[in-house]
C-alpha cells in the first residue's frame, strides 16, 4: 500500500547538476541532499547530522551556500546546483580553493571538506578580499570536529590572495 | 532523519495556497523550511501535504509604504540583512538578521517564515514586538491583520486564524533622531539565544529620549516588551544608572525560562544586562548621526 502511495507519488524535476541538465524522479520527501548522493551518486555531499545543524550538506544553490538537508528536491526543480565534483577545473586538477586547503593541511578526515571548500566558494565569488572575521563568519555554520579550524581559515585567505593575484576573480565562481 | 511521506503543491498565488490549507487540515505552508524541513525530518512534524510558497513572485517585496517598511512574506533573510532601504528605514533589522542562524541558513529562510514559526528566541519577532510591527495575512480571499503583540501567545503558538497564510508584515518607520542597539548571548555564535534584547531610541534636539521601544527576546514564552521601563525611561537623558534600575525593575517579577543552558536568574541578570547594553548602543547612534530623512 505505501510502496503504491510512493510510486504514484514520484514526481519528474530538471535540474542543472553542476552544468548538466539532468531528468529526475524524486518523491516529495526526498530531500536534496538525498537526491544528490543516491539519485545522482554525487557523494561528496556529506549527510551528517540531516537536520541542519553540521554544514556537512552544503551545497551552491544558484550560486549560493545552502544547506542541502534543509530543502527538498522538488523544491529544486529548475535551479543550478554546484557540488564539490563540479568545482574542479578539469579532470585530475584542483580548484585554487581546493589546492590551498591541501597546501595549508585544511583537512584531515575530509568529512567536513567539500562543504568548507564550497562555502569558501560562494564567500571569494562575493568577497574577493575577506577580512579574517569575515572568513570565520562566513564558515560558522561548517562544524569540524579534526582541524581546530585555524587552517581552514589560513587556506581559505590563501586562496583568497592567489585569486586576487590571478586578477581573475570570476574564477572563484566554479 | 527522513521526512514522512506527503504530498507537494507549488501554488501560484497566495489564493491557492489557502485554498490547499483549507482543504487539508494536516497541511502546512513551507517558506525557507529551515525549521519545518528540520521538524519534518525529525519526524516532529508530519504534514500530509507541503504547501511550497517560495516561488510567489508577488510574495518577496521589500518597499516603504507611507510610514511603513512592507517586507513580503518570501523575502528572504539574507536580502533583507543587506537592502539598502532596510538599512535606512528599519535599521534595528539590519543589526538583528545577521544573528540569525548562519549565512547558508538565511540564505533560505524567510521573514514571514520566521514570523509565522514564532520561536520565543527569534530575532525577528523580538524586532516586531519592539517595533510594533504589524502581521498581515491572506485568508479566504480577503485580507488581515494582526498587530506583532498580539500575534504571538506562547512559544510557537500565534493568533494567525487556521486557514491563514501569513503574506507579510509591516515595520513602522521612525523618524528624527534615531538610533538601535541588539545584543544576544548563546553558547556559540549564531546558535539559539539564550537571552536577547533590542532597543530603539529617537533622541529630541535636547537630547533626551523622545520615544523608545526596548524588547527582550529568548528569556520568556514569547519575546517580551518592557512597557513601564519605556515610561520610566522616556524624557531622560538614558544615563546608565538611570536605565538599570529601570530594566531591573521592569523585569523583576518576569518568570524567566529555565532550561539544561540558563536558570531563569541567569537569564533576568542577562536581559537587564544586554537591554541597557542595546539602549546605550540606540543612544550613541542617535546620538551620533541623525537619521536620515
Ligand atoms: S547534514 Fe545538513 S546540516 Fe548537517
Ligand atoms: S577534517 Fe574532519 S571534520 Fe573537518
Amino acid at each position: 500500500m505505501r510502496e503504491t502511495l510512493r510510486k504514484e507519488n514520484r514526481m519528474r524535476i530538471e535540474l542543472d547538476i553542476n552544468g548538466s541538465k539532468r531528468e529526475i524522479e524524486v518523491e516529495p520527501r526526498t530531500t536534496l541532499l538525498d537526491c544528490l548522493r543516491d539519485t545522482l551518486g554525487l557523494t561528496g555531499a556529506h549527510a551528517g547530522c540531516e537536520h541542519g545543524v553540521c554544514g556537512a550538506c552544503t551545497v551552491l544553490f544558484d550560486g549560493v551556500a545552502v544547506r542541502s538537508c534543509l530543502m527538498f528536491a522538488v523544491q529544486a526543480q529548475g535551479s543550478a546546483i554546484t557540488t564539490i565534483e563540479g568545482v574542479t577545473p578539469g579532470p585530475g586538477e584542483l580548484s585554487p580553493v581546493q589546492d590551498a586547503f591541501c597546501e595549508t593541511h585544511g583537512m584531515q578526515c575530509g568529512f567536513c571538506t567539500p562543504a568548507m571548500i564550497l562555502t569558501a566558494h560562494a564567500l571569494l565569488a562575493d568577497n574577493p578580499n575577506p577580512t579574517r572575521e569575515q572568513i570565520v563568519e562566513a564558515i560558522s555554520g561548517n562544524i569540524c570536529r579534526c582541524t581546530g579550524y585555524a587552517q581552514i581559515v589560513e587556506a581559505i585567505a590563501l586562496a583568497a590572495e592567489r585569486l586576487r593575484g590571478a586578477n581573475r576573480p570570476k574564477d572563484a565562481r566554479p | 532523519m527522513k521526512a514522512a511521506p506527503f504530498e507537494y503543491s507549488r501554488p501560484a498565488d497566495i489564493d491557492e495556497a489557502c485554498a490547499l490549507l483549507a482543504a487539508d487540515e494536516s497541511a502546512r505552508v513551507v517558506a525557507g523550511g529551515q525549521t519545518l524541513v528540520a521538524m519534518m525530518a525529525m519526524r516532529l512534524a508530519r504534514p500530509t501535504r507541503l504547501i511550497d510558497i517560495n516561488r510567489i513572485a508577488a510574495l518577496s517585496y521589500i518597499r516603504t509604504e507611507g510610514d511603513d517598511v512592507k517586507i513580503g512574506a518570501t523575502a528572504r533573510q539574507c536580502v533583507a540583512e543587506r537592502d539598502a532601504l532596510i538599512a535606512k528605514s528599519a535599521p534595528l533589522l539590519a543589526r538583528a538578521i545577521p544573528n540569525i542562524g548562519h549565512a547558508a541558513t538565511r540564505a533560505r529562510g524567510t521573514v514571514g517564515g520566521s514570523l509565522a514559526n514564532a520561536d520565543p528566541a527569534a530575532e525577528l519577532v523580538l524586532c516586531a514586538i519592539t517595533l510594533d510591527a504589524v502581521i498581515e495575512y491572506r485568508a479566504d480571499g480577503e485580507s488581515g491583520e494582526i498587530p506583532a503583540r498580539e500575534f504571538y501567545i506562547g512559544p510557537m503558538i500565534t493568533t494567525l486564524p487556521a486557514g491563514a497564510v501569513l503574506s507579510g508584515v509591516r515595520f513602522p518607520i521612525w523618524r528624527g533622531k534615531v538610533g538601535v542597539g541588539f545584543h544576544e548571548v548563546n553558547a556559540r555564535r549564531s546558535d539559539f539565544a539564550f537571552v536577547s534584547a533590542a532597543a530603539q531610541v529617537e533622541l529630541g534636539d535636547d537630547g533626551k529620549a523622545k520615544r523608545i521601544a526596548i524588547g527582550v527576546g529568548a528569556a520568556t514564552d514569547f519575546p517580551l516588551r518592557l512597557d513601564s521601563a519605556e515610561a520610566q525611561l522616556s524624557g531622560t537623558a538614558l544615563d546608565e544608572k538611570t536605565v538599570r534600575d529601570a530594566l531591573r525593575a521592569a523585569l523583576a517579577d518576569v518568570e524567566t525560562l529555565e532550561d539544561l543552558h540558563a536558570s531563569a536568574d541567569y537569564r533576568r541578570r542577562v536581559a537587564v544586562d544586554l537591554a541597557a547594553r542595546a539602549l546605550a548602543d540606540a543612544r550613541n547612534a542617535a546620538q551620533g548621526k541623525p537619521h536620515a530623512h
